[in-house]
């Protein structure tokens, strides 16, 4: 509990780092916010006026301590183009990209985990070749070629999928396999040389000279010492997912966290993508906090240091 | 059969086929161990006395398999037995216990969930309470201090001789005819060693169980032994009951092992050892595998493989000096 903490608490200054970087970035890149909200047609007084109004005329470090007060308060500031709250907006979109995330962490494990199971029993032989020749495709092909892949087969010429997005689950299937296709790669790689090393391992002697069978060897005590490395792993592709997810939610038109950081690009609409990288920032990072949590449940010996 | 032996592997071969080449890890062994004693298996690392344990188990790993011979417990034939039925017979009739028993345990489950697994392998499931029970009662039993308490301990907490301990209540629990010990005391201090090999000698007398000890420490097979092989490259080099071997070694290698035993009267600046290393068992030399390192060495041992002959009452060698050995001491 007190580790739990601990790394909660080691939290605050990469954030604060987080915000740092993106505030200093936004103010450096080229595009006056004033002139991208106004066009070209206003007089001088407007932009003044409206210059003063977001705070622009104050001096920088100003800038930046208020807008870090105001996130701990919930407040991200108004989007210069959708002139609503932040926050509203990415609450709204938020449940939409968690769902894709999860339904292609979904995908990417369970495909990835047995495909990696599969081919680590028949190493050397078909189905070990054939699952990595899959796997290699997996992590070699980018995702928006695989996104289109998807969509011309199972929408286009199956009919069987919606071509984009609304939110609904099943309207999600499609870009979930195309985010996931990527992990589901790595994820069968890591799994499959994870299982062969622990096979390897004297207490699978152990197990067979108790007189438990192959099959039983590795569900019980293989693969629970296999998939350590792997949940690591697994964790660290949350961060990935979410940038997938900026690509895959363009593709799909998923109204998402990561539609609206493109957007946001796009606009030069600061606040909304300081808003964005915040919010995700903090997803990886709860993502990596629940990941070593999952690790001390399935690893006795790190439960104890803890 | 119906020999008094638990245990007859005739002409074993058991070879790797490696990219570089074939590793005759077991050359032509022959070895009995009679019902209800403890027979030792002896020999430099690498000399391939895991490797004939492992036969008996059918734990020999890709890319080694036993070529040819025959492996018998209690009569029956292991060599080409299905895996499904040799698994049956591992844990119930014959079991094993490794060297090092900081990896033998899986790390991630209770031992005592270890321990349980083995009965119900070959019984089939019963009641987790029962199950719990007959673990606590073989825990007492091969002397675990707390049964209670280490049922739910995992590996890592617990002492490297508690963990053997652990092991050989997961090897006895079905009451197997044979215990097969792979240097069992190799990774524990001597204090520990006396322990786990007294407990192992009381075992074997309570429950008439035959035991292969496999040590490279003779100290070990003083201790215990009632019969003793010496395998040198792939080979038994020396069979004898365990006093005739130490009075009446024969083979120039077993002189040369007992003789690098460090004594306390001995010459403190003096430790005697065997010249030379085990010899690469891709390369094995010609004749006598021990000639290039044997301080009695003639060309007939370069040309010819010794056989086995009987240099005293159940005492056999394999060497071409051996009758005339004996003869003159």
């Amino acid at each position: 509990m007190k580790a739990v903490l601990k790394r909660i608490a080691s939290m605050i200054p990469v954030l604060i780092g987080v915000m740092l970087l993106t505030f200093i970035l936004l103010r450096i890149v080229p595009g006056d916010p004033v002139s991208i909200l106004l066009g070209e047609h206003y007089s001088q007084e407007t932009i003044d006026r409206l210059t003063r109004a977001m705070n622009l005329d104050k001096p920088l470090w100003e800038q930046f301590i208020s807008y870090v007060l105001g996130v701990f308060r919930g407040n991200l500031g108004v989007s210069y183009t959708l002139k609503r709250p932040v926050t509203a907006l990415i609450l709204e979109a938020f449940p939409n990209t968690l769902k894709l995330a999860l339904m292609g962490a979904a995908f990417a494990w369970i495909v990835g985990i047995l495909a990696g199971i599969i081919a680590a029993v028949t190493q050397n032989k078909a189905p070990d070749h054939i699952f990595m020749g899959f796997s290699l495709a997996g992590v070699s092909v980018p995702i928006f070629m695989s996104a289109l892949f998807l969509q011309y087969v199972f929408s286009y010429r199956l009919k069987l999928l919606p071509l984009t997005s609304d939110g609904s689950a099943v309207s999600l299937i499609l870009p979930a396999v195309a985010l996931g296709w990527n992990s589901a790669g790595s994820v069968a790689r890591m799994t499959r040389s994870s299982l062969i090393d622990v096979m390897e391992a004297d207490y699978i002697d152990t197990a067979r000279a108790k007189g438990l069978l192959r099959t039983a060897v590795i569900l019980k005590h293989a693969l629970k010492n296999a998939l350590l490395p792997v949940i690591t792993m697994m964790a660290l592709q949350l961060s990935s997912m979410m940038s997938g997810a900026v690509i895959t939610e363009s593709v799909f038109s998923v109204p998402g966290i990561g539609r609206l950081a493109t957007q946001s690009i796009m606009n030069r609409d600061m606040p909304l993508l300081q808003g964005t990288i915040l919010f995700t920032t903090v997803l990886v990072i709860l993502g990596n906090l629940a990941a070593d949590l999952l690790y001390s449940v399935v690893d006795p010996r790190i439960r104890n240091e803890g | 059969m119906g020999s008094g032996n638990i245990l007859e592997i005739r002409d074993l071969h058991t070879s790797f086929f490696t990219d570089s080449g074939v590793v005759h890890a077991v050359n032509g062994v022959d070895l009995d161990v009679p019902k209800g004693k403890i027979t030792g298996l002896v020999g430099e690392s690498g000399c391939g006395k895991s490797i004939t344990a492992k036969s008996v188990m059918g734990l020999v790993r890709y890319p080694g398999r036993i070529e040819s011979g025959s492996i018998r417990l209690d009569g029956q034939e292991l060599t080409g037995l299905k895996e499904k039925e040799l698994r049956k017979l591992c844990g119930q009739e014959v079991s094993m216990i490794f060297q090092e028993p900081m990896t033998s345990l899986n790390p991630v489950l209770k031992v005592g969930r270890q321990v349980a697994e083995a009965l119900r392998v070959h019984r089939g499931a019963t009641s987790k309470a029962e199950e719990k029970q007959e673990v606590i009662r073989i825990f007492e039993k091969v002397g675990i201090p707390e049964p209670e308490q280490r049922f739910t301990a995992y590996p890592h907490e617990l002492s490297g001789g508690l963990r053997q301990r652990v092991m050989i209540a997961m090897a006895m629990i079905m009451n197997p005819k044979l215990l097969i010990a792979d240097e069992p005391t190799t990774a524990l201090d001597v204090t520990v060693e006396a322990q786990i090999l007294r407990l192992m000698k009381n075992l074997c007398g309570e429950n008439g169980m035959s035991v292969l000890i496999i040590t490279h420490n003779m100290g070990v097979v003083a201790e215990i032994c009632d019969e003793v092989y010496v395998m040198y490259a792939g080979r038994i080099v020396e069979k004898a009951p365990v006093f005739s071997l130490f009075d009446e070694t024969a083979h120039p290698y077993t002189k040369g092992l007992l003789a690098s035993i460090p004594r306390i009267s001995g010459n403190p600046e003096y430790l005697s050892t065997i010249p030379g290393v085990v010899p690469n068992m891709k390369y094995l030399p010609t004749g006598c595998a021990f000639h290039n390192r044997c301080p009695l060495a003639s060309e007939k041992c370069v040309r010819e493989v010794p056989e086995m002959v009987e240099t005293g009452e159940g005492h056999f060698c394999r060497c071409h000096l051996a009758k005339a050995q004996t003869a003159r001491g």
